[in-house]
């Protein structure tokens, strides 16, 4: 927000030269870059969702510990732990994702540019997922170190390709309750309540494949059909909130 | 006037049907070996919970409508269509743990991707009216009502596939699939169905007229007060869709 803010004044001096031509609007992939630029950018100056996400997967784990009673835990209940964690920490960056949007007239600002309006919806859901890497690339660690009892290396490739595949869908679907919520009076609380059994066949799916990957015994790799079923859930849930995502910012 | 005696006629036919519906299930249905009486519920839960689902997923078809067109009356239609999938939905929920005390011996099991997928279900669209209640402007409620009305009901089917995968144990084959039921207890399944189908469809053109007809009265008593010295009273904020006639009405009034 404050990097557009600081360009507005700059505008029409740079618009004066080139009066008479009408400048081309970009295209699909440069509205997305510029936009993810500058979610990423306000995301680096402000330091709003990353850290905050961060630190509460490992204050979760810490929680988890004292409440289980365990210091080291594997197969199902670990899964478990893993994914109540991540989804839980993911809703908190879901919920802040469109906020300064709405209250700081970004919104305004993007429908007065003459772009494909999906291009919110993109760059949105690729900032989100570019948050859950980040969000996983501490808490995973964490997880490992402090709750896991059996080694997570040799799991490490399936478990990156589930973290992945539920990673999209989390971004997906975050996206999309987070446009939907944002003009709510109450979005802290519709957010999560729209999100959590929206989100129910990704816990199943990412959980059935992380079970065995974390318990003593090694399995060869997850059944396919779990990957099948993450990876196609991703992929309609995607296309579904490609097809309205417009409605939600029509005024 | 036509649309009253419409009413008339549905509400005196559901009557007859689900008289008649419980009628075969309590006099002609055989009943059945395994779990004796307390299969007879079979004949009510399921048609209960196939006409749930069906008016959440008509939900979502007429809100496609309503994006289309723009017209208040379709989200109103998905409105009533998904509040009485709603109602319907805590009888499922109820008749299905009564049948799981029943046949398992306790109020709710994990075991049956059925119940549960139905209960994720039940969650998601029980957001719907407190979603609606907490967006004030009129136009935005309605639009993005419909927008969580399609991507719930594309959610549906999804759902079910999800939860059906994750679970080892299935549901008792008599459920859902009418193929391998002996012939008496498949017509009285299917007449149930449509007594259910039937009652809904009924309920939710009550729910309809009701509407209208207190938008038109809301329009009327703003019109009345407008005439008079006192100021117009605003529209109550509540989750119900407003009707493009009520606001038409209240402009009218104003101007």
């Amino acid at each position: 927000m404050s990097a557009s803010r600081t360009e507005a004044p700059a505008a029409p001096a740079q618009a004066a030269p080139a009066a008479g031509v009408p400048r081309r609007p970009p295209g699909l992939a440069g509205t997305v870059l510029a936009l993810m630029r500058k979610e990423l950018l306000v995301e680096l100056r402000t330091l709003e969702s990353v850290p905050g996400m961060a630190l509460f997967a490992v204050s979760t784990f810490v929680v988890f510990h004292f409440a289980l009673k365990a210091s080291a835990i594997a197969g199902n209940l670990a899964a478990g732990v893993l994914w109540v964690t991540l989804l839980f920490a993911a809703m908190l960056g879901v919920n802040r994702l469109f906020v300064a949007d709405a209250e700081q007239g970004g919104f305004d600002g993007f429908l007065l540019a003459p772009v494909d309006r999906s291009a919110m919806l993109i760059a949105k859901a690729g900032s989100l997922l570019l948050y859950l890497i980040a969000l996983e690339l501490v808490a995973v660690p964490a997880f490992a170190l402090m709750l896991l009892g059996p080694p997570i290396w040799p799991s490490l490739p399936w478990l990156i390709v589930a973290l992945g595949l539920a990673d999209l869908g989390l971004a997906v679907i975050g996206t999309f309750v987070a446009a939907l919520a944002v003009r709510t009076r109450s979005r802290d609380l519709i957010g999560p309540l729209i999100a959590l059994p929206l989100l129910v066949p990704i816990a199943i799916g990412a959980s059935s494949i992380t079970a065995p990957l974390l318990s003593a015994g090694q399995q060869a790799g997850p059944p396919a059909r779990w990957l099948l079923l993450l990876g196609l859930y991703d992929l309609v849930f995607g296309l579904i909130a490609y097809a309205v995502f417009d409605f939600l910012l029509e005024d | 006037m036509s649309s009253s005696s419409r009413l008339r006629h549905l509400s005196v036919a559901s009557a007859l049907a689900l008289t008649g519906a419980l009628a075969l299930v309590f006099f002609y249905a055989p009943t059945e070996a395994d779990q004796g009486f307390l299969q007879k519920i079979f004949y009510i839960h399921v048609p209960l919970a196939i006409v749930c689902l069906c008016g959440f997923v008509a939900g979502g078809l007429l809100a496609i409508q309503h994006l289309r067109t723009g017209d208040s009356r379709w989200d109103l239609r998905s409105y009533v269509a998904i509040h009485m999938s709603l109602i319907f939905g805590v009888g499922v929920l109820i008749t299905g743990s009564i049948w799981a005390k029943g046949s398992w011996g306790h109020w709710w099991v994990w075991d049956s991707p059925t119940l549960v997928s139905f209960l994720i279900i039940f969650l998601l669209y029980a957001t719907y009216q407190p979603l609606r209640f907490s967006i004030e402007d009129p136009e935005r409620q309605s639009r993005y009502a419909s927008v969580f009305a399609i991507a719930a009901g594309a959610f549906v089917p999804m759902n079910f596939v999800a939860v059906r995968l994750s679970t080892a144990y299935v549901h008792p084959r008599v459920l859902g699939d009418t193929s391998n039921l002996p012939g008496p207890m498949a017509l009285t399944f299917l007449i149930s169905l449509g007594a259910f189908a039937l009652l809904f469809l009924t309920l939710c053109m009550y729910e309809t007229a009701a509407k209208r007809a207190r938008a038109k009265a809301r329009a009327l008593k703003r019109k009345l007060s407008a005439d008079g010295a006192s100021a117009a009273p605003m529209r109550r904020r509540s989750a119900e869709p407003a009707l493009g006639s009520a606001t038409a009405a209240n402009a009218g009034g104003r101007g």
